[in-house]
């Protein structure tokens, strides 16, 4: 408990230095990668990261330094070419899209490999701690480290917002905003080159293997919350804020532990969530949905029954044991029961032992679905000129989806017919 | 001797990764091959907590089942979740992965491994573990051993399954017609790409595995339209880098696996340049005749 009380509170100097700037590198790949995301180049990430580590092998063999300033430059310059290399690939050969990802992402990778274990072997003391790209170490940084790269962070950010309606339009409307006269290869280059930096900034936290989570997981479970894009990039910068927490309080309290990983299991984790219960796009949401509208067919099904057989007897309010109903429209026993008890709440029937009969309530919605189905009918033989036997199964779809405007409408239409095309009656509202 | 054996091993990846990756490249799959070879982590940990050594039956088996899990989890993520199938990979995989190297720093003491180890491999000690009989006959690295099985697997399942693997990469839908099942195919290839991953993953990495799935049959694909000869010139190709990547690290004193895969992507470069039929110089002169 004290340790999480010390940690909140930042009363270590270094880590509040540490957390700030995950906490930053975290949200900057998040939002850089929301349109990476939407742009479908989501893999992508994950062969630029990769192919950044030979670049910052090259550019140590050359400064002989660490200095974070000649690295980032060496990983941007190495993450820029696997990116173009990758489209020269596809655009000038029958490879295909995943394969060039997949060969650029192993092929530089081995050659940084190649160039770290070179360095490595060759002994020099400047070398330690390179390979701590490799898994990333952010409870490891410098000082130094950390200013240069919350303030790349910062930059990013900033060219993010003030570019945010191009990057937007681009994103979503590449033909329109070509059309429109917008530079979209330039805009497009710009998503890349920010998106290489983001990569190049956030492979401190997580490392190379890891970075594409950092890119694509806050970005994927933002998405199952909103359609708007703004509230989108917030929720990812969020999430991953989250997992930049998590993470570092992790490594903080047991300092075996790696911060990249459990970054990336608490983002997963998150998305996971997002998937399964988030409001918009989620399995549960729509499982929930389904579950909905199957409800109101049932319902709504058997009250048309109800009305269909008042129709035969000429008295709407008989009561009919279930049997019946189940001869007039077969529905298993389970589901007839559990639809009519669903009714009984609502007030729409009134049940007496294996029988119920129609409220004045149920009465008007059985006549409203009938109406809706008939009205249906008979303006696909009208207007869709389809004959009078092949319009039923269609109206039954219908039936249950039409408001009561276009009902209204309908009507209008069609100049308030008074019977379908099989001669039954079109039951008005008095 | 040593060269032999680290070139023997190079070898016998290369020739099975050579060979299945042809099918993953001609189903526009090789990222799933990516994922698997990372995603393969937990489960060789897992099972090396359980059995407290390497090389075993049961780690193959819990890197089969991750291999599979791997596989369900996109599926899962992408058709239930409706996530877009590249950002389901991404997911999958580095969630995987971290949960791997989650494990193995929980039980650093127990578990001999290290995550540089299972992504690059050290393949220069292949030659040290060797498989020694009570009469005291050296039979050779058991890394040798193990992937020659491999090899001899990935062999055995493409040549009993070979009809079924070309119809279901090339016309899935001719295939449901015949009645071939794809799922039964697409299963069976990740398994056996799951499989010599964990092979592979000790002495090569999972890295490298990657490297010799997608570069060598990149190359032939760029080379031949015909596919046994594609099969024949992936293998080819995957042996040659893998004994002049040999030759390079020992030359620049690096990584072997590493070395390796830098060979194939030269072996590219030369590929996409100079092939007769898909390189982008010949290419050109061709429309001139």
């Amino acid at each position: 408990m004290n340790y999480l009380l010390d940690f909140l509170l930042l009363k270590d100097p270094n880590v509040r230095w540490v957390l700030i700037s995950v906490l930053l590198m975290c949200s900057s790949s998040a939002i850089i990668g929301c349109f990476t995301f939407l742009r479908k180049r989501a893999l992508v990430g994950d062969a630029i990261s990769h192919a950044i580590l030979p670049g910052i092998c090259l550019s140590f063999m050359f400064t002989q330094s660490k200095n974070p300033f000649f690295l980032l430059i060496g990983a941007f310059v190495s993450g820029w070419i696997g990116l173009y290399v990758i489209d020269f690939i596809t655009r000038n050969s029958k490879i295909k899209t995943d394969a060039a990802l997949g060969l650029v992402l192993s092929v530089f990778y081995g050659f940084g490999i190649l160039l770290l274990t070179t360095i490595q072997n060759a002994g020099s003391a400047a070398q330690s701690g390179l390979d701590k790209y490799l898994f990333g170490n952010a409870a490891a940084m410098m000082l130094s480290d950390i200013k240069i790269f919350g303030l790349f962070s910062l930059v990013l950010l900033a060219i993010v917002y003030y570019f945010y309606d191009a990057f937007k339009l681009v994103t979503f409307d590449r033909n329109f905003a070509e059309a429109k006269g917008f530079p979209v290869k330039r805009i497009e280059s710009l998503i890349s080159i920010l998106t290489v930096f983001a990569i190049a900034i956030g492979i401190q936290a997580v490392g190379v293997v890891l970075m594409a989570a950092l890119l694509i997981t806050p970005a994927a479970a933002a998405r199952y919350w909103t359609f708007d894009l703004k509230k989108m990039i917030l929720l990812s910068a969020v999430f991953a804020m989250l997992a930049g927490l998590s993470g570092t309080f992790i490594s903080y309290t047991l300092p075996k532990m790696p911060t990249g990983p459990w970054i990336v299991t608490v983002l997963s984790f998150l998305a996971l969530f997002s998937i399964l219960s988030g409001r918009k796009k989620g399995v549960w949401a729509k499982w929930r949905k389904r579950k909905f509208i199957e409800k109101k067919m049932l319902k709504e099904n058997i009250l048309k029954c109800m009305y269909h057989l008042g129709e035969s007897s000429s008295n709407f309010y008989q009561l009919w044991s279930f049997a019946e109903m189940k001869d007039k429209r077969y529905l298993p026993s389970s589901q007839l029961r559990y639809g009519i008890k669903k009714l009984e709440k609502e007030g729409l029937v009134s049940v007496k032992g294996n029988a119920a009969r129609l409220t004045e309530k149920g009465f008007e919605e059985g006549k409203r679905i009938t109406r809706i189905h008939r009205l249906w009918e008979i303006y696909l033989t009208k207007h869709m000129q389809l004959p009078a036997d092949h319009v039923h199964d269609d109206a039954e779809a219908i039936e249950h989806l039409i408001t009561p405007a276009l009902e209204k409408e309908l009507e209008h239409q069609l100049e308030y017919p008074l019977i379908d095309p099989h001669d039954s009656p079109i039951p008005y509202k008095k | 001797m040593d060269a032999f054996w680290i070139i023997l091993t190079g070898s016998l990846v290369a020739t099975s990764c050579g060979l299945l990756g042809c099918f993953l490249l001609l189903r526009k799959m090789t990222m799933v091959g990516d994922a698997i070879s990372h995603a393969v982590l937990p489960g060789i940990v897992i099972a090396y907590l359980f059995t407290g050594s390497r090389a075993s039956f049961p780690m193959l088996v819990g890197a089969a089942i991750f291999g599979v899990i791997t596989t369900l989890l996109i599926e899962f993520l992408s058709k239930l979740g409706k996530l877009q199938e590249d950002a389901a990979i991404g997911v999958s995989f580095t969630w995987l992965f971290s949960i791997g190297v989650i494990l193995i720093s929980l039980f650093a003491g127990q578990v001999d491994l290290d995550q540089e180890c299972v992504l690059y491999g050290e393949i220069a000690y292949v030659p040290l573990e060797t498989i020694i009989l009570d009469s005291g006959i050296d039979l050779g690295p058991e890394a040798v051993w193990m992937l020659g099985g491999n090899f001899l697997l990935v062999l055995f399942v493409i040549y009993i399954g070979y009809k079924g693997l070309v119809v279901t990469s090339f016309d899935h839908i001719l295939a449901s017609s015949l009645g071939i099942s794809t799922v039964f195919w697409h299963y069976l290839l990740m398994g056996m790409i799951s499989l010599t991953t964990v092979f592979s993953f000790e002495s090569v990495g999972a890295i490298m595995v990657v490297a010799f799935l997608i570069g060598p049959p990149a190359v032939a694909y760029l080379l031949t339209d015909h596919l046994p000869t594609m099969l024949l010139l992936a293998v080819l190709v995957g042996i040659l880098s893998a004994t002049s990547g040999y030759f390079l690290a020992v030359a620049i004193n690096g990584s072997i696996a590493g070395a390796m895969a830098t060979v194939i992507g030269f072996s590219f470069i030369i590929a996409f340049l100079f092939s007769p039929k898909h390189g982008i110089i010949l290419k050109g002169n061709a429309s001139f005749k």
